[in-house]
């Protein structure tokens, strides 16, 4: 029989707050242990939560960038469960009454090759809830020591419906996910610092049927490549098992990254009683409308939106937008560079291809990685250089010698061009006679052309390019070669 | 002036106004009569006399300069053993917390010491406030001081004995389900529980967080207003916190409200299960007011009997999650057994809690636990809704209600310590006011012929406290109750 | 609550994290279960439409507005009062998932 995969996944997103989710501790990554603590944070006896705003208009920005409906309510609840990690051994949570409910996400598939565009779908969101992270508990050899400075840390749980086919699925979902969050300034995402986490619902059901399998839990998958690594694993297992006849046992599994398996952490009968109920130290939220629009208005476009309306709108190919649109900074210099020279095609290839190299080639060399934001060039430089290109004044080909002289420098293209005297030269008496002496140096190229060789005319233009320093107007050098060759 | 620790705070107030007295008299009277009567008492699980002196050396300072902070300025009072004060042990009478200092102060306390009260003291409690008979101390039990072979009711039996006992001017108790009101009943002293929000919880140790109130215990009306209207007020630090609605100079209103008023008997507080000598004394209360002009109108609170299992339900299942964080691993006990995560739990609550704790939180965990939520603590609050609604039809009807605050007077130590249904029973009179959220108080009512302290209960409407604190004054300054003082 | 009500002691005190004699237990038990039977007169009471009462007033949108950073604890507050700790992070037995 065969098998079609279902998977549904959790997602812990850290909300992008300078404080805690109940108290004004602030939260650095990889500060010393135990220096972002206070009262609160420790559960000390005596004290008690208070919401930080901040994460709850994030959490409802959240929501709106991923389609969900925010509730009028959202309430808070009691996790109860005991765990060292955890300083009041309960998590505040939300339970019954979630921030967000619904929501959708579109993700694109990987297409026949990197340079053709994939397949688009709509993956189902059942929630989004918002909720405190635990300290972090360091394994030693015979001991566990904690550190509770990423205790209360908001988080944003996202659980999408079991919505998800294949563990490609999955990871073009957590990336499509993942350029939504850090296009909305909600969270960056970064998984190494455990900014995203993902839990991994997986069952089995024979293909063409509709009821869902009994499912495992997978914790700790916290890169993508464990997300597709891990899912790909479980779906081996428990396809095996069925092939052989078995049946699988509903539990909670833990990837190890190291071995490339999971284990079983407990059966769905030691499962936790969480005894969830209202928290009575927290208040209920009331989110007006016009805050929901006022919130939504704050949004940028979807990188898909964009995407496509980039395509429609300035006719960019796939190979452009699939390298710009997935980053906000991309497109907001690339429209800013639009403002001041309407050239779509020519100032989106010098983003996605120079600019970016040298982006990569800086921070290659010793340099950190740099970002656009730290970029020395504007959207003016970018605009202006094409602007010089399409006006005439410079080359092409000279284009890419002032492009990186721009980035070395940071001066203008304008200001470079008449430092190195390298405007186009448009003599045409110059070029004139530079073209004769070529004809008259080359008689075997002139031949060809004659026969109908159209490219022998390089090796004319080589001579003249060379004589000018590649400053002559290759058209009309183009041009006045042919007239001297064809009245000749 | 003499016997300087049995006068009120209004006395002191206006003696060290006078240049009569000093803080550093008050507070040595005060150290010296604990040390006269402790033994037998027992009211103390700590004290810090050099301590005390110092602040009151402050107090006398400023007083001095002509910088007197108000009538509590240079006030010694004793503080229950579940409020955190920086730097003092907080324990709630707990093996639980043996070594615990709290690293800040209770909001209470700092405002408190805002208007120069002398913090003074650790007040004997039962455990983490659970109990009427202070019996469920860890470390000591605290006798009535009117028949040291009785209890001073609870939880806030130490606050209740050491004001009846003159071992401070005045103490600060909590209340959950009567914690003040009865202790104050059973020994002839003033308690008080303020409306719901009034005063912050925050550095209060959670027992029943929706339920718990900091309030006062003084020997008048006067001084119980005075304190409340210190520590009062909305705090950031207390999401369930609410800004004073209504007059808040309770002292100063207390001189103009004189009555007459409607004031409301429960006819469900009068039936089985009341001593025949706190049911005579209470009536004959009720006459007096009638006989000043007030109209007594017989009222009905149907809900009343379930109140005993709603409160137990309500009060248990917050209290197993409030008391989760006491597990070993940040603070206070941990059990040298543990030898494993599961045990560091399991083997430090067992070792660190006592018998009623444990009661408590088994109780309150069965009943948030899969499968009996809906039929324990869901049904409970909704009752609970039924009981406030209770109160307030009767509140349309009437100014104030009138009942007696214990259906006994002080019992014999250990008489129902192995019976815990008869020890929740008898907080039958108060628990329903903590449900419902409103203010109400006990004052002094008579004696048993045998010479125990009768309570009368005055039960306002939410931020009644104005009114409900002349009702009870009027009673209190025509009988005078108050000058009584034990013999010890 | 139709059945007589009976408590799991074992799995209760499990889920509470308390470790129980086995003398606690069954004093414990009768005790509860003499709880329980007095609660069921809670199932007497009409409860349709009512309202679940969660806290003792209906405010909300009670928050910290400004996101900004306040005090912290140097590790030596937790280190001090905690039974045990080692490079200012708290030492537990050794937690194996
Ligand atoms: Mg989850
Ligand atoms: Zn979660």
């Amino acid at each position: 029989m065969d098998y079609e995969p279902v998977i549904g996944l959790e997602i812990h997103v850290q909300i992008k707050t300078r404080t805690k989710m109940f108290t004004a501790a602030p939260y650095a990554y990889g500060a010393a242990p135990n220096t972002l603590t206070d009262a609160v944070v420790l559960g000390l006896p005596g004290t008690l939560p208070v919401l930080n705003h901040t994460a709850i208009e994030k959490c409802a920005q959240l929501g709106l960038m991923l389609q969900c409906e925010i509730a009028e309510v959202c309430k808070w609840d009691r996790k109860n469960y005991f765990y060292p990690d955890s300083p009041k051994n309960y998590q505040l949570t939300q339970n019954e009454q979630p921030l967000c409910i619904g929501g959708k996400v579109e993700i694109e598939l990987p297409g026949p090759s990197r340079n053709v565009e994939g397949e688009h779908r709509w993956v189902t969101l059942n929630r989004i809830h918002l909720e405190e992270d635990p300290g972090k508990l360091t394994h030693e050899s015979f001991e566990t020591v904690i550190d509770f400075n990423r205790a209360g840390v908001p988080l944003a749980e996202i659980v999408t419906e079991p919505d998800l086919y294949s563990s490609t699925e999955a990871v073009s979902f957590l990336n499509a996910l993942r350029q939504l969050i850090v296009y909305a300034g909600i969270s960056d995402c970064d998984m190494e610092k455990g900014q995203m986490r993902c839990d991994a619902n997986v069952s089995l059901r024979p293909k063409g049927t509709d009821t869902l399998g009994t499912r495992t839990e997978m914790k700790n998958l916290n890169s993508i490549s464990n997300v597709r690594a891990a899912i790909e694993y479980e779906i081996r297992r428990q396809t095996e098992i069925l092939e052989d006849g078995g049946s699988i046992l509903q539990e909670t599994r833990r990837w190890d990254a190291a071995k490339s398996e999971s284990f079983s952490l407990r059966s769905k009968e030691e499962a936790h009683d969480y005894r969830y109920f209202p928290d009575p130290d927290l208040m209920p939220v009331l989110f007006p409308r016009e805050r929901v629009t006022e919130l939504g208005a704050e949004l940028p476009e979807r990188p898909l939106d964009r995407q496509r309306r980039y395509q429609k709108d300035f006719e960019l190919p796939y190979t452009l937008t699939s390298v710009l649109c997935p980053e906000r900074e991309l497109c907001e210099f690339f429209e800013a560079a639009l403002l001041e020279h309407s050239a779509p095609k020519a100032i989106a290839n010098y983003i996605a291809n120079d600019l970016l190299r040298e982006l990569a080639e800086a921070s290659e060399h010793g340099q950190s990685a740099l970002s656009i934001s730290q970029c020395p060039l504007t959207p003016a430089h970018i605009a202006s250089l094409v602007r010089v290109i399409d006006e005439g004044v410079i080359s092409k080909q000279i284009g890419k010698e002032v492009f990186s002289e721009m980035f070395r420098t940071g001066n203008m293209p304008e200001v470079i061009i008449e430092e190195k005297g390298l405007k186009q030269s448009n003599d045409s008496g110059e070029i004139e006679a530079l073209c004769q002496a070529a004809i008259a140096g080359n008689a075997k190229a002139v031949a060809q052309y004659k026969e109908g060789n159209a490219k022998a005319l390089n090796a004319l233009k080589g001579p003249v390019m060379k004589a000018t320093k590649g400053k002559a107007n290759p058209a009309m050098l183009d041009q006045v070669l042919r007239k001297l060759i064809d009245e000749g | 002036m003499s016997d300087l620790h049995f006068k009120t705070i209004a006395e002191l107030a206006a003696a060290l106004e006078a240049g009569d007295t000093t803080s550093v008299m008050i507070t040595q009277a005060v150290i010296n009569r604990t040390a006269a009567v402790e033994d037998k008492v027992k009211a103390f699980l700590s004290s810090d006399a050099e301590d005390a002196l110092a602040q009151a050396r402050v107090a006398d300072e400023r007083r001095t300069a002509g910088q007197s902070l108000g009538p509590l300025d240079g006030i010694p009072i004793g503080i229950k053993d579940t409020l955190a004060v920086a730097g003092q042990p907080l324990r709630c009478a707990s093996k639980m917390l043996e070594n615990y200092v709290s690293p800040f102060d209770a909001t209470c306390i700092a405002k408190l010491r805002e208007a120069g009260a002398i913090i003074y003291g650790r007040l004997n409690m039962d455990e983490f406030a659970m109990g009427s008979s202070t019996e469920n101390s860890a470390y000591q039990t605290t006798a009535n001081p009117w028949d040291l072979e009785t209890i001073p009711g609870g939880s806030s039996g130490g606050s209740a004995a050491a004001l009846a006992a003159g071992q401070a001017i005045a103490t600060i108790g909590t209340d959950t389900g009567g914690s003040i009101r009865q202790p104050a009943a059973l020994c002839g002293v003033v308690g008080m529980k303020p409306t719901y929000g009034l005063v912050s919880r925050y550095g209060l140790v959670a027992f029943a967080s929706s339920l718990d109130q900091v309030g006062p215990f003084s020997r008048t009306v006067e001084d119980a207003a005075l304190l409340l209207q210190a520590m009062l007020g909305k705090d950031p630090l207390d999401s369930t916190s609410i800004a004073p609605q209504g007059e808040t100079d309770y002292a100063t209103a207390l001189r103009e409200k004189k009555g007459p008023w409607k004031l409301g008997v429960p006819k469900e507080f009068f039936g089985e299960g009341i001593d025949p000598e706190v049911k005579a004394q209470i009536e004959k209360a009720i006459d007096w007011y009638k006989a000043q002009g007030s109209e007594i109108i017989e009222i009905s609170l149907p809900h009343s009997d379930l109140s005993v299992p709603v409160y137990y339900i309500v009060a248990t299942a917050e209290a197993s999650s409030n008391l989760a964080r006491f597990d070993g691993v940040r603070y206070g006990h941990r059990s040298p057994e543990a030898n494993d995560a599961l045990s560091l739990f399991t083997k430090t609550r067992g070792e660190g809690f006592g018998d009623e704790v444990k009661r408590r939180i088994i109780l309150g965990t069965y009943v948030l636990s899969s499968g009996y939520y809906d039929a324990y603590y869901l049904r409970a609050q909704k009752v609970r809704t039924l009981i406030r609604r209770d109160f307030e039809d009767a509140f349309e009807k009437v100014d104030a209600i009138l009942t007696p605050t214990s259906p006994t007077p002080a019992f014999r130590r250990g008489e129902r310590s192995d019976d815990p249904l008869s020890m929740y029973l008898s907080d039958v009179y108060t628990i329903s006011v903590n449900l419902a959220g409103l203010p109400a108080i006990s004052v002094p009512a008579g004696f048993t012929e045998s010479g125990l302290p009768i309570g009368l209960q005055v039960i306002g409407p939410a931020f009644g406290e104005a009114d409900m604190f002349a009702v009870a004054q009027a009673f209190e300054q025509d009988h005078e109750y108050y000058k009584a003082t034990p013999t010890l | 609550m139709t059945e007589k009500p009976h408590i799991d002691i074992d799995y209760v005190a499990n889920l509470a994290r308390i470790d129980l004699s086995g003398e606690e237990k069954a004093k414990l038990g009768t005790q509860l279960n003499d709880i329980l039977g007095y609660f069921e007169k809670l199932n007497a009471v009409d409860v349709e439409g009512v309202e679940p009462m969660a806290h003792a007033h209906q405010i909300d949108n009670v928050w910290r507005t400004d996101d900004e950073p306040g005090p912290t604890y140097g590790p030596e507050v937790l280190t001090e009062m905690s039974p045990e700790s080692r490079d200012n992070q708290v030492v537990v037995p050794k937690v194996v998932e």
